[in-house]
């Protein structure tokens, strides 16, 4: 790529589930004047503003960025909307990246954000077109036949996804900026917790919350002048599929499978297990943490379910995952593949407090949306290429 | 367009914060079902699972949106009759309601593909929630013949019929 | 920067309504002829892009059945706007210029027909304070018509002209959805729809796709004999409230023009995607079109927007328009345009030039 591009400023929320004290214009705005302050900028030095969010129906606005252009420091300003289903916010970033890399934009502000307290996310993610029975409950009632596909076909012991739910929820105790945090979390309270869409339970699945997350990218020339430590992208990787054809593996996706290949051999990673530090990676549903570790090929088919049972994906773990908490803790549909994306950036510039990883100088961000078939992901590195 | 009414919560004290606005939006949409699920739903008028195949690889599709999304091919004019029994391929326990779903909790959500079919068709199954599992062979179980429409909802659900299992090898590829 | 072309450009007829076809039975034919025409299919493309709206289809994920109409098997490079095609467009031209694609397919497709769509589009504006009282489409543009109007910027007899103008334009292309010949005078007696809009005022309601394919440097000119090469793409955005922009002028075009470098050259061709006469007016003058007597440029060849506006793919067939123009040889330079949002809010420009 012909521009070297580093992540200088990075800006989030509180996550919670109604941020009534602010409207979506004040969110946006949160989220990215704490992008600017981190990045030691002010809101003329941005050239150009990149949005992502999930669907429109969420907050019933069609095109928000329209009327968020304001708030964003966007009056007069190139804007893009970014929409790629729940992968958006990994996409909105790799996109705002490409802005950068191709040498048009020299400094970029990209956000992502939900508000999911002003609408109804169940209702609008339950398609239901006329003519036919609506059976799909939302993400969750999408995904649960899934999982049960992975679960018969890799044999994974029934709890591997309580495992995850309580490492995640663990973790989000040591990120003040999670939404959901569980003083009490234990193996039993998830396991107790209600069966929602069986084999998912209650304390498996994401909350819903409103959030923005913000980053500020900036191009070699600018960024080297900085003595602070950066985030330098190594590489970006989008892949698509259709949502059903006639043998589509739903469950492991060629579109992962692919989507690490290419990333991996752009960041020159040849054994990404042991390459990459950490990883944050979108996981709404706890047993996509084994299926993804499987889809991003850090384990062999079949097998990510071990690496949870041995504890290599805790914090202290061989190959840390979901350091924040993850999706599990904080959901903001459109922000969440954003917020994998920005804390991998956190963990390279050693700025994650409670829940860095000590050394972490390689990261993984990770998004996936519609029926596990779009898939964006990034490398970053505290060095440069 | 039938709902445009705003009904701000109007605050006690004007000096205090309005943090919730109500603006129901109510927008009608006047759907087209288009040429190939047309041709569907007036098969399952007539209670017939109408599938089409893809002129490249020969699989069958159902319910058929018209195109083969792997070739991006358009489906000819052939529909090919199947069978209202097939085997569950997987299957999720449903516990949580929905404002646009009309079943009672729990239901049986169930992704089956039917015989002749090469592709999964998303509905529900009667049963006790005990007996679900993959494989498990089924049937369609309709409507009175008198309220049949043009939906898929003519089928009521699935019901377990007294077939052995379907061998995993045979369905796992639309898992 | 890299020379980066359109290379093809296919659109679907503009229809008042798509009866009895689905997103993907309209765009399915579209990129079967665009592989025709160029030889590429758009699922072996290096990046692929498309712009629509989820509201436009009354649906959350309306734009992920589009990917059918590709074939994106093996998995592709892709990504969605939730903007008009032109910008996606915009976003597969980045991804050539870094290097990461050599060819991308650009689809957008629409169908405003399902819904009310004057009201549809009063949920662009604040959620807040303006979106609950339901200000429709055409009102917006009327207020900024008036203003036109009464600031002595410009004339009903200006606008009549521009909607004799692209109608009669029309007549030559069979795509467009509004084609007749009527004088200003006989326009000016038709009766306000929105004074003081008339209905000749306002572009129609239409469905339709339409896709391009672009490719950059030796790669355009095997697939086309004679490729409109991008000189220039920029856009930009104004604030969205009404009260804070200049109405009488497209500030954001005039910006956006400057920078793609339209005044640095002669124009034969100008594309303009305005859904009302007023707005196509503001963006000729802020394009420098109509300042110059003797310009031969050609305003709307195909009639523009307001001969036919299937939104979410209007914007990319302006460029399409004015591409196809470069490569029958008609025209040597273009430029297209592009816009969102009320009353011009966010627009795009995009220039265009055969070797
Ligand atoms: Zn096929």
């Amino acid at each position: 790529m012909a521009e070297l591009t580093a992540v200088v400023g990075i800006g989030q929320t509180k996550y919670e589930a109604k941020r009534l004290d602010l409207s979506m214009p004040g969110l946006v705005r949160d989220a990215a004047e704490k992008a600017l302050v981190d990045a030691d900028c002010s809101w003329a030095d941005i050239d150009a503003v990149i949005l992502g969010k999930a669907p429109d129906l969420f907050e019933g606005v069609m095109m928000p960025e329209l009327f968020l252009n304001e708030a964003l420091g966007g009056a007069y300003k190139p804007m893009l909307r970014v929409h790629t289903a729940g992968s958006v916010g990994g996409s909105t970033a790799i996109v705002a990246a490409s802005m950068v890399q191709s040498g048009v934009h020299d400094r970029v502000l990209c956000v992502a954000f939900e508000k999911q307290s002003e609408s109804n996310a169940i209702w609008a993610l339950t398609i239901s077109a006329p003519f036919s029975l609506a059976t799909v409950a939302g993400a969750g009632g999408y995904f649960a036949p899934l999982v049960r596909g992975y679960i018969r076909r890799s044999g994974a012991p029934e709890d591997t996804g309580i495992r995850v739910a309580v490492k995640d929820r663990e973790n989000a105790l040591r990120n003040p900026l999670a939404h959901l945090r569980l003083e009490d979390i234990s193996f039993d309270l998830v396991a107790n917790s209600p069966m929602l869409w069986d084999p998912i339970r209650y304390l498996e699945t994401c909350p819903s919350s409103d959030g923005a997350c913000a980053l500020v990218l900036e191009n070699e020339s600018l960024a080297s002048k900085r003595s602070n430590k950066l985030a330098w992208i190594h590489a970006t990787e989008m892949r698509s599929e259709p949502t059903m054809f006639s043998g589509r593996d739903q469950v492991m996706p060629q579109a992962t499978l692919d989507n690490a290949k290419n990333l991996y051999k752009k960041a020159g990673i040849t054994k990404p297990r042991e390459e990459i530090d950490c990883a944050e990676i979108y996981v709404p549903f706890s047993w996509f943490e084994p299926m993804w570790m499987e889809g991003m090929l850090i384990t062999e088919p079949n097998q990510g379910w071990k690496m949870t049972y041995e504890g290599a994906t805790a914090l202290d773990g061989d190959f840390p995952v979901n350091m924040s908490g993850g999706v599990l803790s904080s959901n903001p549909i459109g922000a969440s593949g954003l917020i994998r994306f920005a804390e991998a950036a956190r963990q390279v510039r050693g700025i994650a407090g409670e829940h860095q990883v000590d050394g972490a100088r390689k990261a993984l961000g990770h998004a996936y949306g519609g029926g596990s078939q779009y898939f964006s992901t990034w490398i970053v590195d505290s060095a440069k290429p | 367009m039938s709902d445009r009414q705003m009904d701000g919560d109007k605050p006690s004290e004007h000096d205090e914060d309005v943090t919730l606005l109500r603006v129901p939006v109510s927008l009608d949409y006047d759907y087209s079902a288009g040429v190939s699920a047309s041709r569907f739903l007036r098969g399952i008028e007539q209670g017939k699972l109408l599938g089409q195949r893809c002129p490249v690889d020969g699989r069958v599709y159902f319910p058929s949106r018209g195109s083969c999304p792997q070739h991006a091919v358009t489906f000819g004019d052939e529909t090919v009759d199947l069978s209202d029994k097939g085997t569950i391929v997987t299957f999720s326990i449903v516990r949580v309601p929905s404002a646009n779903i009309p079943l009672e909790l729990p239901y049986i959500a169930v992704n089956v593909v039917l015989d002749g079919a090469d592709t999964i068709l998303m509905h529900v199954l009667d049963a006790n929630p005990e007996d679900v599992h993959m494989g498990m062979r089924v049937q369609a179980v309709w409507k009175p013949r008198e309220e049949w429409t043009t939906s898929t909802a003519n089928i009521l659900y699935f019901r377990a019929i007294d077939e052995p299992d379907a061998d995993y090898d045979q369905y796992k590829e639309h898992i | 920067m890299r020379d980066v072309a359109v290379v093809g450009f296919e659109q679907s007829p503009c229809v008042r309504r798509e009866q009895n076809r689905n997103e993907v039975e309209v765009l399915v034919p579209v990129l079967r002829a665009l592989r025709e025409q160029t030889g590429v299919a758009g699922a072996d493309c290096d990046f692929i892009c498309s712009g629509s709206s989820d509201y436009l289809a009354g649906q959350s994920f309306a734009f992920v059945s589009g990917l059918d109409a590709v074939g994106a098997w093996p998995p592709v490079s892709e990504s969605h706007v939730e903007m008009d095609g032109a910008w996606a467009l915009y976003e597969a031209w980045v991804k050539i210029q870094m290097g990461q694609a050599e060819t991308a397919l650009v689809y957008g497709f629409g169908k405003p027909s399902m819904g009310d769509l004057p009201m549809t589009m009063a949920l662009q504006l604040d959620p807040y304070c303006v979106m609950p009282l339901w200000p429709d489409a055409i009102s917006m543009a009327g207020l900024q018509a008036r203003h036109c109007l009464d600031a002595g910027v410009l004339t009903e007899r200006e606008m009549a002209a521009a909607a004799a103008r692209d109608r009669r334009h029309a007549m030559q292309n069979s795509n467009a959805q509004l084609r007749w010949d009527r004088s200003v005078d006989e326009i000016l007696a038709e009766p306000y729809l929105a004074n003081p809009l008339r209905k000749s005022d306002c572009a129609p309601i239409s469905d339709g796709a339409s896709a391009i394919l672009l490719a950059a440097g030796d790669r355009a000119r095997e697939i086309c004999e004679r490729p409109a090469w991008i000189r220039g793409i920029e856009h930009i955005c104004e604030p969205i409230d009404l009260g804070v922009r200049d109405l009488g002028r497209s500030r954001s075009t005039q910006i956006a023009a400057e920078k793609a470098g339209v005044g640095s050259g002669k124009i034969d061709v100008a594309e303009l995607s305005a859904p009302f006469t007023h707005q196509e007016i503001l963006v000729e003058r802020a394009l420098g079109l109509s300042l110059d007597s003797s310009s031969q440029t050609v305003v709307n060849p195909s009639g523009g927007a307001l001969a036919g506006n299937p939104l979410m793919a209007v914007g990319l067939s302006r460029i399409g328009e004015c591409a196809s123009r470069i490569f029958s040889g008609e025209a040597d330079r273009g430029v297209a345009h592009a816009t969102s949002g009320p009353c011009l809010q966010q627009n795009l420009i995009c220039v265009l030039e055969g070797e």
